[in-house]
């Protein structure tokens, strides 16, 4: 990015315009802040006629009230102010923040630029985010968290563990994904299609053959991962929105399979799942009270089932992202992300384009074949009414919102859309309006989303032969960009 | 090694490409000797650019062949094949690489990681060595993140190797691209119009850098290129094509006073 492309932001600008050590000469601080100040009351005076506009076009509907018995008009004129009010403040607002983030992308670009020109390795400013994730209390941070959220079973309500299954379904299904869009640059808008196979691969082997869950949790991972490749085979000579066209069809066709078919009980769906064994024991009968009485915080209600299966999906999210982090950064993954950036130039590179292609498909298929053994184990009860489109939307959302190719994004991103809607039931009724309205700011001000996805550091040691790739090391994974 | 005439490293025999009536290359003969730097050179649309893609096999040729033979080791018989119908990749992990004309970086990694894609068919680690991590997988990255440091350092990039691609000048940009083509241990480098956007102290680093690349990495160089003083200087052999013909070969002081040369280029008097 060079910085002549960018507008010259005049926003609010602090002490660092004008940070010589001699400081600057009268005059021209004068001057600065008159261009300041003239800024500012453009900005206001936009935000004024944005209001002024707004009245006008609500006039009719705030302002008049015909009342239906006598026919008179009641004038409302009090509600004019509140509308221009509220239109003027919000519109101010988002001159401010906008302001702030051109000026905030504008010092990056200089940044950057001076660290090209002086030849170090000095990166852009970062925001408190890329700290987060990237500093070395990542380790420790992670450490903590996981053991917060293991511990919630044995103090919180059965309500929080349940949503808890889902919010950790949902990352797997986001990682898996992100293998797909994030990695690997291919659109997948039937990305359900795997979760339904997985789920109804439990289902169905219980049902008829009365497998177990852990015999059946592999051979779900593998249906879908063959349903991966065999997606993969037709649609590789297509990318971007064809892409997107089959494999949303292909989603839409396995739903319907499911719903036809007389083997899947069609729309009456398959109930009483049984939850996984735990050794044979009976975990609600013979368990819970010997657990009672050594830890008595344990809510009464909880079905033990049900925190077993958390800790399942806990273990699995945890493998996830291992396994996902372990495929980025490896001869497979750098082929993926060749892939995503230029199809051509990673030919010329000697990848082959469709095994990379047909890897990615499988392998985050399979990951979606394993959330979906855990969610029919969740449910006990499944019918191709839980595998609609608005499901694929849900786990790209989160794979956007969080960040496209980042692990961390892509666990906030569940987080939030998952987790948060739960515990804000208030707002239920303005669920979709803010969902919108979050992914607008999101594409104005994160485009790359929540957490960035950060490129592997690696650090050369002169007393060893060459740089180090030595993973995991707090030091080699990337600052945010 | 039998070297009376198997000396050469690929050799186009009458290539012919037909799209839909129109004939973009019409039996080219063209031949790249061992261990020297060739230039084909033409006006713009003389179809330089589409033999270059039948050498790399993004397009098949209609008619003819294409044999490539990698130089044999000490001891070893020279083995021509056929390109002709195989996939870029393939062409590529055989030994030969290549730029573009327009720069093809992958720009949101880092330049140590482009270098690292260009080890790919180098590297063996599949699925299970990535998700297991084993001894021989983390010797592999560690060698090849060794190799790709030195291969960059060597080539004056070792600054920059955790910037982005995106970032680095114009200039480094096109020597990272070449560098990204050697990772792959080509035998043949093919340069499509590697001067394209630089300027002349560019160019002129650029001439020492082709010279330099050939000397250290011992490897054949094919360079479409227009800048005609970076041509005469560097290269040994010239072709000269135009409306997909060869009309001309030779070193180049025979090029430059080639009367059909000077038609093609100034036009009749």
């Amino acid at each position: 990015m060079a910085p002549d492309t960018i507008k010259t932001p005049l926003g609010p600008a602090g002490p660092e315009t004008c940070s010589g050590a001699g400081g600057c000469p009268g005059k021209s601080l004068i001057a600065e802040n008159l261009t300041r100040l003239c800024f500012w009351a453009r900005e206001l005076k936009a935000s004024f006629l944005a209001a002024l506009w707004l009245c006008l076009l609500t006039l009719p509907m705030v302002v008049f009230k015909i009342n239906p018995n006598d026919g008179s008009i009641v004038y409302r004129w009090i509600l004019l102010l509140y509308v221009s009010a509220g239109g003027f403040i919000l519109s101010a607002l988002w001159r401010l923040m906008l302001a702030r983030r051109d000026r905030v992308r504008y010092k990056r670009a200089e940044a950057e630029l001076g660290a090209a020109e002086s030849g170090s390795g000095r990166g852009p400013e970062r925001t408190w985010v890329d700290v987060a994730v990237n500093s070395r209390y990542r380790k420790p941070a992670v450490g903590l968290v996981l053991l917060v959220v293991a511990s919630v079973p044995f103090w919180g309500a059965p309500y929080t563990v349940n949503i808890l299954i889902t919010a950790l379904i949902y990352i797997t299904l986001g990682l898996g994904l992100n293998i797909v869009v994030g990695v690997s640059g291919l659109l997948n808008l039937g990305y359900v299609a795997f979760y339904a196979i997985g789920a109804y691969t439990y289902a169905l082997l219980n049902y008829y053959f009365g497998l177990g869950f852990w015999l059946c949790l592999p051979l779900s991972a593998l249906s879908a991962t063959v349903l991966g490749l065999l997606l993969g085979f037709p649609v590789l000579r297509l990318r971007g929105d064809y892409l997107a066209i089959v494999t949303l069809g292909f989603g839409e066709i396995v739903r319907l399979v499911l719903t036809n078919m007389a083997v899947t009980r069609g729309p009456r769906g398959i109930g009483n799942i049984s939850p996984p064994g735990f050794f044979g024991l009976d975990l609600n009968g013979s368990v819970k009270p010997v657990l009672m009485e050594w830890w008595p915080y344990l809510d009464p209600r909880l079905d033990l089932n049900k925190a077993f299966l958390f800790f399942i999906i806990l273990g699995l999210v945890t493998l996830t992202i291992v396994a996902v982090f372990r495929l980025e950064n490896s001869r497979l993954g750098r082929a993926w992300l060749a892939l995503r950036e230029d199809e051509i130039a990673c030919q010329a590179m000697g990848i082959d384009r469709t095994r990379a292609k047909l890897t990615a498909f499988a392998l985050g298929a399979t990951w979606a074949g394993m959330a979906g053994a855990v969610f029919a184990s969740q449910v006990t009860f499944i019918n191709p009414t839980s595998f609609t489109f608005m499901q694929s939307v849900m786990i790209l959302s989160i794979v956007v919102l969080g960040g496209m190719g980042s692990i961390p994004g892509v666990i906030i991103g569940a987080v939030v859309l998952i987790v948060l809607p739960e515990y804000l039931r208030v707002f239920a009724e303005y669920r979709m309006l803010l969902f919108g309205a979050a992914m607008v700011l999101m594409m104005v001000f994160r485009p790359g989303g929540l957490i960035q996805s950060a490129r592997q550091i690696y650090v050369y040691e002169p007393a060893r032969t060459g740089p180090a790739a030595d993973r995991g090391g707090e030091a080699l994974k990337g600052e945010g960009r | 090694m039998t070297a009376t005439h198997s000396s050469f490293i690929i050799e186009a025999r009458g290539v012919t490409m037909v799209f839909g009536g129109l004939v973009a290359l019409d039996s080219v003969d063209f031949k790249v000797e061992e261990d020297s730097i060739t230039a084909l050179i033409g006006p713009n649309g003389a179809g330089k650019t589409t033999f270059f893609n039948c050498l790399t096999g993004i397009y098949t040729p209609t008619r003819g062949e294409v044999m490539f033979q990698a130089p044999a080791k000490p001891g070893g018989r020279d083995r021509a094949r056929s390109l002709k119908g195989l996939s870029p990749d393939k062409i590529t992990s055989l030994g030969v690489a290549r730029t573009f004309q327009n720069i093809r970086l992958f720009n949101n990694l880092t330049v140590l990681e482009n270098v690292l894609i260009g080890c790919h068919c180098r590297m063996k680690a599949g699925v299970f060595g990535a998700l297991f991590r084993d001894k021989k997988t983390r010797a592999e990255e560690r060698d090849m993140a060794d190799f790709s440091y030195r291969l960059l350092d060597s080539y004056g990039l070792g600054a920059v190797v955790n910037d982005l691609a995106k970032n680095l000048p114009y200039g480094a940009q096109r020597r990272l691209e070449i560098v990204r083509a050697l990772a792959t241990r080509p035998a043949l480098l093919l340069l499509d119009e590697p001067a394209a956007g630089l300027n002349i102290g560019e160019t002129r680093e650029l001439e020492d850098l082709i010279r330099l690349v050939r000397a250290r990495e011992k490897l054949s160089i094919l360079l479409i290129e227009h800048d005609m003083t970076l041509v005469m200087s560097v290269s040994e052999k010239l072709y000269v094509m135009e409306y997909g013909r060869v009309i001309a070969e030779g070193s180049p002081g025979e090029i430059k006073t080639n009367p059909e040369v000077i038609k093609a280029y100034l036009g009749e008097e």
